[in-house]
C-alpha cells in the first residue's frame, strides 16, 4: 500500500513537472511571437528621442499625434479607401463566381466534368509567376494599367480554385433529397442554387469571404505592378513606399503599419470561427 | 417508341450539359484565357526578345537564346537560385517542425489554448507589406529590439560567468551573411496556418492509441515518436508540400524589407521571384522573365514530385493495406 501511494505520488509529480515545462515553453514562445506586434505598437506612440531607445517599452509621453502625422505626410485615407474598393469588389466577384462554379462541379452532371475538375485542381500547382507577364500584357493592351480593373476583374472569372474546391466539398454534403423535392416542384437549377444551396452554404461562404478579404488586403504584387499613380495605391503598396521615404522617422513608419494591420486584425477577431474552419478544411484535403 | 424516348433522353442530356457548362463558365472562360492562354503566351514569349512596348507583330524571335543566357552566362540567375534554395532549405524544415511542436504543445489540454492559438496564428494572416515594415525596424542593428534582446542575454551570460558563450549581434539586413537568416526568422514567425492544420490533424488521431500506450507506461516522448508522428504523417506531408511551393515563390517580404527593393546587400536576398520582377519591370525584358518563370515552374514541379514520390516511404494512411 505505501508503495502504491509512493508510485502515485511520483507520477503526479512527474505530471506536474511536464505541465510546467509545457507552460514555460508556450509562454516564452508566445512572448517571442507577439513581440513584433507589441513593440511596433509601442514604437508608434513614442517621440523621436525614445524611438531610438529600444529598451523603453512604455512611451512617455504617449504621442497619439504620430498617427495624425502619417496622414499629414501621405494620403493614407486614400490608400484605405482604395484597398476597401478593391477588396470588396474582389470579394463579391469571388463569392459569386466560385459559388456558381462549385455548384456546377458538385451537383450538375455534364460531359467532361470530372476531367475538368482534375484540370482545375492541377492549376493550383502553377506558380503565379508564369502567368504574371501575359496578364500584364493583356491588361496593358486593354488599357487597364493604373486602374483597379486588373485587380478586380479576374476575381469574376472563377473566383479562385481553392474557393471553388472548398465550396464544392460543402455543396456535396447538402442532402440530395432537398434538391430532388425542389426539382419535382419544377425548380430550375438556378433556383435550386439560389434558394437551397446558397442559404445552406452560408457558413462556407462566410469562411471564403473572410479568407479572401485577408488575402486581398495583403495582396502586394498585383497592385505593385498595375498601379502607377500614388493616389491609386492600396494600403500594402502605399506602406512600402512610405517605408522608403520615412525610414528616418521610425515612429511614423510604425504608426502607419499598425494602421495597415487594423482591418485584418478586426476581421480576425470578428470572424475567428470561420477562419479557423477554413484552415481546418484546407488540412482535410491532405 | 424507342427512338422517341432516346431522343428525349438525348435532348435532356444535351440540356444538362449546356446547364453544367453554363454554371461552370466563369471558371472555364477564366481558365482558357487567364491560365491556359496565358501559359501558352508566356511560353511563346520565353523564346523572344520583347520590351512590352514595341507592337507584338514586330517581336523578335530569338529561339532558345534566353535559356542559354540564363544557364551559361547569367551569374545573378544562379545567385537568385542559390538564395532561394538557401531560404527554402532552412525555412521549410523549421516551419514544418516548429509548427508541429507548437501544435503538439497546444494539444496537451492546456488551459488558455484559445489564447495561445490566437497568438501563434495571428502573424500568419498579417504577413505582408505592413509586417515587413515592422520587421525591418525589429532587425535594425542599433535600435532594433532583436539585438537589444541578444545584447541583454550576453550581459546576463557575462554576469553568471558564462561569458565565453557570446551570442552574435549581427547587422541582420545590412549584412550579407545575416540577411537571409533574417528572412528565415520572419518566415518562421508566419507559421500559424501550418500549426492550425496540424492541430486539426492531431485531433483526428484516435485517443485509444494513447490510452493503450499509457497502460504500457510509455513516456510522452515515446508516445510522440511512436504514435503522434506516424499518425499525422499525411498532415506533415501536406504542410511540407505547401511550404515548399510557398518558399520558392517568396516575394513581398523581401521586396519590402530590402533597401531599394533590389535584394541587397550585394544581392544576398535576391530571391528568384524578385529577380524575375526586376527583369520584367525594371529592365523590361519580358521574354527573359518568362523564361525565368518557366524554369521556376520546372524547379517547383521537380521538388513537389520528389516529395510526392518519397511519400510512399514515410507517409502512413490509416485504412490502407500495405
Amino acid at each position: 500500500m505505501p508503495g502504491q501511494i509512493r508510485a502515485w505520488r511520483r507520477r503526479s509529480v512527474r505530471r506536474a513537472l511536464w505541465r510546467l515545462a509545457v507552460y514555460t515553453i508556450l509562454i516564452v514562445l508566445s512572448a517571442a511571437f507577439s513581440i513584433p506586434f507589441l513593440w511596433s505598437l509601442s514604437a508608434s506612440l513614442k517621440n523621436l528621442d525614445q524611438v531610438f531607445r529600444p529598451d523603453v517599452w512604455i512611451p512617455r509621453p504617449v504621442k497619439w499625434s504620430n498617427y495624425r502625422h502619417v496622414f499629414d505626410n501621405i494620403p493614407f485615407h486614400l490608400f484605405f479607401v482604395n484597398s476597401l474598393i478593391v477588396t470588396s469588389a474582389c470579394l463579391v466577384g469571388q463569392l459569386c463566381s466560385a459559388a456558381l462554379v462549385a455548384f456546377s462541379f458538385a451537383r450538375l452532371r455534364w460531359f467532361g466534368r470530372d476531367f475538368l475538375f482534375i484540370v482545375m485542381l492541377s492549376t493550383m500547382m502553377l506558380p503565379p509567376a508564369v502567368t504574371l507577364i501575359p496578364h500584364f500584357v493583356l491588361f496593358n493592351y486593354l488599357g487597364w494599367i493604373d486602374t483597379f480593373k486588373p485587380l478586380i476583374v479576374p476575381a469574376y472569372f472563377g473566383g479562385g480554385v481553392f474557393n471553388i474546391f472548398l465550396l464544392r466539398q460543402f455543396f456535396k454534403t447538402i442532402p440530395v433529397d432537398l434538391e430532388d423535392a425542389a426539382r419535382i416542384d419544377g425548380c430550375s437549377s438556378f433556383r435550386v442554387f439560389l434558394q437551397i444551396m446558397v442559404p445552406l452554404a452560408k457558413p462556407a461562404l462566410a469562411t471564403i469571404a473572410v479568407l479572401s478579404f485577408i488575402a486581398q488586403w495583403n495582396n502586394f504584387m498585383h497592385p505593385l505592378i498595375y498601379l502607377n499613380s500614388y493616389r491609386k495605391f492600396t494600403v500594402a503598396v502605399g506602406i512600402s513606399m512610405f517605408k522608403d521615404a520615412y525610414s528616418i522617422f521610425p515612429h511614423y513608419m510604425m504608426a502607419a503599419s499598425v494602421m495597415a494591420l487594423v482591418p485584418v486584425l478586426v476581421i480576425f477577431f470578428v470572424a475567428q470561427r470561420y477562419l479557423v474552419r477554413g484552415i481546418v478544411l484546407t488540412g482535410m484535403k491532405a | 417508341m424507342r427512338t422517341k424516348r432516346s431522343r428525349r433522353a438525348r435532348r435532356a442530356a444535351f440540356r444538362r450539359n449546356v446547364e453544367g457548362y453554363l454554371f461552370a463558365s466563369p471558371w472555364i472562360v477564366g481558365f482558357l484565357v487567364l491560365t491556359l492562354g496565358a501559359m501558352l503566351f508566356s511560353l511563346f514569349l520565353s523564346f523572344t526578345k520583347w520590351d512590352a512596348h514595341t507592337p507584338l507583330d514586330e517581336i523578335t524571335l530569338v529561339g532558345t537564346a534566353n535559356y542559354k543566357e540564363m544557364f551559361l552566362e547569367d551569374e545573378l540567375f544562379y545567385k537568385a537560385l542559390y538564395n532561394t534554395a538557401y531560404y527554402s532549405f532552412f525555412s521549410v524544415p523549421l516551419r514544418v517542425t516548429v509548427a508541429l511542436l507548437l501544435a503538439v504543445l497546444l494539444n496537451q489540454k492546456v488551459r488558455g489554448i484559445a489564447f495561445f492559438r490566437t497568438i501563434f496564428y495571428l502573424p500568419s494572416i498579417v504577413v505582408g507589406a505592413a509586417t515587413a515594415v515592422v520587421w525591418s525596424w525589429v532587425f535594425n542593428p542599433s535600435y532594433g529590439v532583436l539585438n537589444l534582446a541578444l545584447h541583454e542575454v550576453n550581459v546576463l551570460l557575462d554576469t553568471i560567468h558564462l561569458g565565453f558563450i557570446n551570442l552574435p549581434e549581427p547587422a541582420w539586413l545590412e549584412s550579407e551573411l545575416w540577411s537571409k537568416p533574417a528572412l528565415i526568422i520572419m518566415s518562421v514567425w508566419g507559421l500559424g496556418s501550418s500549426m492550425l492544420i496540424y492541430l486539426a490533424g492531431l485531433q483526428s488521431v484516435p485517443g485509444h492509441l494513447y490510452e493503450v500506450a499509457d497502460l504500457d507506461g510509455a513516456s510522452p516522448v515515446r508516445k510522440f515518436w511512436n504514435i503522434t508522428v506516424p499518425m499525422i504523417t499525411p498532415t506533415i506531408f501536406f504542410n511540407l508540400v505547401i511550404s515548399v511551393i510557398g518558399a520558392f515563390q517568396v516575394f513581398t517580404q523581401v521586396y519590402v524589407i530590402t533597401p531599394n527593393h533590389m535584394g541587397g546587400p550585394n544581392n544576398s536576398t535576391l530571391v528568384y521571384v524578385l529577380y524575375l520582377y526586376r527583369k520584367a519591370f525594371d529592365e523590361l525584358r519580358m521574354g527573359y522573365a518568362c523564361a525565368l518563370a518557366w524554369v521556376l515552374f520546372a524547379v517547383i514541379l521537380v521538388f513537389t514530385l520528389l516529395i510526392i514520390r518519397s511519400s510512399a516511404l514515410w507517409v502512413y494512411y490509416e485504412g490502407e493495406r500495405r
